[in-house]
């Protein structure tokens, strides 16, 4: 699978042995070495404990969408530099740093098919200055969203983001009342917005789209949260519970509808969206 | 308390206040001398204020005896009456809200509240919301919208709260659910940003018609304390952070953010409260005068063709 090859974490030595790392990958979950083919099938779900290891917006368009359905829309636009802004490394070096791996920009928008129900879609990547939200990718959700009103199908967005772009200024706060603008325009449509939450999905992206699905899915384990658990605790002056922040726990405090196993993704937003809108098969 | 820029502003006030205390007890004549240190001193506040630096803006912003929305409301408001709770958990004092006329007319006015003294800032936990303020807000958002009146919601706060608290009840959805619904909501909104402009937790009352911020206002995605902490791995570098943010209230009307810049007195808004307020008056005022005469569809149209067209990109 294309999005399979970005992922470059160093393979750790288990025991004596030196593992090959085109053939095998240590889960970060339990430490388990799993066949790199194996854990492609199972879309990067470790076999033995269940974690979710990363996958790049390409993975995510790839396991949801009915194969050759995909349209990429907007692959074109670039981050710019409004501020000329300058921390220990220029914001213009960091997007070329981050754009030599291939990818345009923190998320990638689409159309497709999702078990025969057409809809617009788009995917944050992490790997992309931290997945973070600048002009770019507020565009490219505000164009996704239109197109889903002028064609009326629904919307989904899988959320993967550190938060607001910070380099970009008052535009990239700005983004989140962009995405959120657009949002009240679905809602007023009555079209349906599933939001797909994933490790991790904070700061100022929990306190835009990512929390206003007419569903919210999170997958298993996944940091959700407004303010980052170290700015927290640095600010109580104590050590956080086991779980704080995680899916389960967003859960149980009413933030979610479901936690969902990337295997089971698909399907359970195909059941959801017949329910709201797109009808059963004959 | 002078923050330390003001030290040459303030020399002279005490040397003012010298002149007239000496006056008084020996019965002497000192109008000449004082009328001479008082242009001396409108003149070096002027200078002082008109070269504020990022930082020092920042810190005016958050002056201790800067006017606050409570403040605001006394001087251009009339039958004011405060309104409280989310009818969900409790009453948010970090956010005051209500009915008032101003010159007139009946408005919603919704504003942060921070607190003048330790006392007061326990109840009001330095402006920083916890869900339930935001979740009032929207409560308050939507009786206007009920009774076609128009709101006005005054913005001065670090930030929404970061605590445990905070998290469990949704300090995320809280905030998201205010942007979508100001985004949509069938009645004229203006925001003034009258202090701190801090991040998401300023921008939960901030999708509006209209943007106004006060002279010595700042608006950002993050403080520059944080920024620091983030992007230079150190606290000592918020001078760079606050200036490389771009934060003042010129920066956000040049980067077509801010609709309009209102003036404060010489001296800043602290150094005069009633004239501050009847700068913001005038303004708001004016401002709502022209929205009230838009239709909803118009209010609406415009105010999403407002937040869909900002950002900046290249096209590859
Ligand atoms: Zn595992």
């Amino acid at each position: 699978m294309a999005w399979f090859r970005k992922e470059k974490k160093p393979l750790k030595a288990q025991n004596k042995r030196d593992l090959p790392a085109d053939v095998f990958e240590q889960c970060p979950g339990c430490g388990e070495v799993l066949y790199r083919e194996r854990l492609a099938k199972d879309l990067r779900v470790c076999s033995k404990c269940g974690h979710h290891l990363r996958i790049s917006a390409e993975g995510y368009l790839s396991i949801l969408l009915d194969a050759g359905s995909l349209e990429e829309l907007d692959g074109n636009l670039r981050a710019s530099d409004p501020l000329e802004f300058m921390d220990l490394k220029a914001y213009t070096n960091r997007i070329v740093t981050a754009e030599s791996d291939g990818s345009g920009e923190a998320v990638m928008t689409a159309t497709g098919r999702l078990d025969g129900i057409e809809l617009a879609i788009a995917a944050m990547d992490f790997s992309f200055i931290g997945g973070s939200m600048g002009s770019v990718v507020g565009e490219k959700i505000a164009r996704v969203s239109r197109l889903a009103l002028r064609r009326c199908v629904p919307l989904v967005i899988i959320s993967q983001s550190g938060g607001a772009r910070m380099q970009e200024g008052i535009y990239s706060l700005m983004q989140m009342a962009k995405t959120s603008t657009v949002l009240a325009r679905l809602h007023e449509a009555s079209l349906p917005f599933i939001s797909v939450l994933t490790n991790p999905t904070t700061g100022g992206i929990t306190a835009s789209h990512s929390m206003l699905g007419d569903v919210n899915l999170a997958e298993p384990d996944a940091l959700i949260g407004f303010t980052g658990p170290r700015v927290i605790e640095e600010t109580i002056k104590q050590e956080l519970p086991k779980g704080f922040q995680r899916s389960e726990f967003q859960l149980e405090h009413g933030m979610v509808d479901l936690v969902v196993d990337r295997r089971d993704l698909k399907k359970t937003i195909a059941l959801i969206l017949r329910h709201q809108l797109a009808g059963w098969p004959e | 308390m002078p923050l330390e820029f003001e030290s040459g502003i303030e020399g002279i006030r005490v040397q003012i206040d010298k002149l007239l205390d000496l006056a008084d007890r020996r019965g002497i004549d000192v109008s000449s001398e004082v009328e001479v240190l008082r242009e001396k001193l409108l003149e070096i506040s002027r200078q002082t204020y008109e070269n504020l630096d990022a930082m020092e803006q920042v810190l005016v912003a958050r002056h201790p005896q800067r006017p606050y929305t409570l403040d605001y409301i006394d001087r251009i408001c009339t039958d004011w009456i405060e309104l409280h709770g989310d009818r969900a958990f409790r009453d948010d004092q970090a956010i005051v809200g209500g009915w008032a006329r101003i010159r007139g007319r009946t408005v919603m006015v919704i504003g942060h509240q921070k607190g003048r003294n330790m006392k007061e800032n326990l109840d009001r936990n330095f402006g920083m919301p916890h869900p339930e303020g935001y979740r009032k807000a929207l409560r308050l958002l939507k009786q206007a919208e009920k009774f076609g009146r128009p709101v006005v919601t005054l913005i001065d706060t670090p930030g929404a709260y970061p605590g445990i608290g905070a998290e469990e009840r949704g300090q995320g959805e809280a905030i998201a659910t205010n942007l979508r619904e100001m985004a949509r909501l069938k009645t004229p909104i203006v925001s003034v940003i009258i202090g701190e402009g801090g991040s998401g937790g300023a921008l939960a009352l901030g999708v509006t018609d209209r943007i106004l911020m006060l002279e010595h206002s700042v608006y950002s995605v993050i403080s520059p304390e944080g920024c620091s902490a983030i992007l230079w791995r150190s606290s000592e570098h918020r001078e760079d952070a606050a200036t490389a943010l771009q934060l003042t209230a010129r920066h956000v009307l040049d980067h077509g953010v801010c609709d309009e810049i209102i003036p404060e007195p010489v001296g800043g808004a602290h150094s005069d409260w009633d004239s501050a307020a009847a700068h913001l008056e005038d303004a708001l005022d004016r401002v709502l005068s022209e929205l009230v005469e838009l239709t909803t569809d118009e209010l609406l149209e415009s105010r999403w063709a407002k937040y869909e067209a900002i950002g900046t990109w290249r096209e590859a």
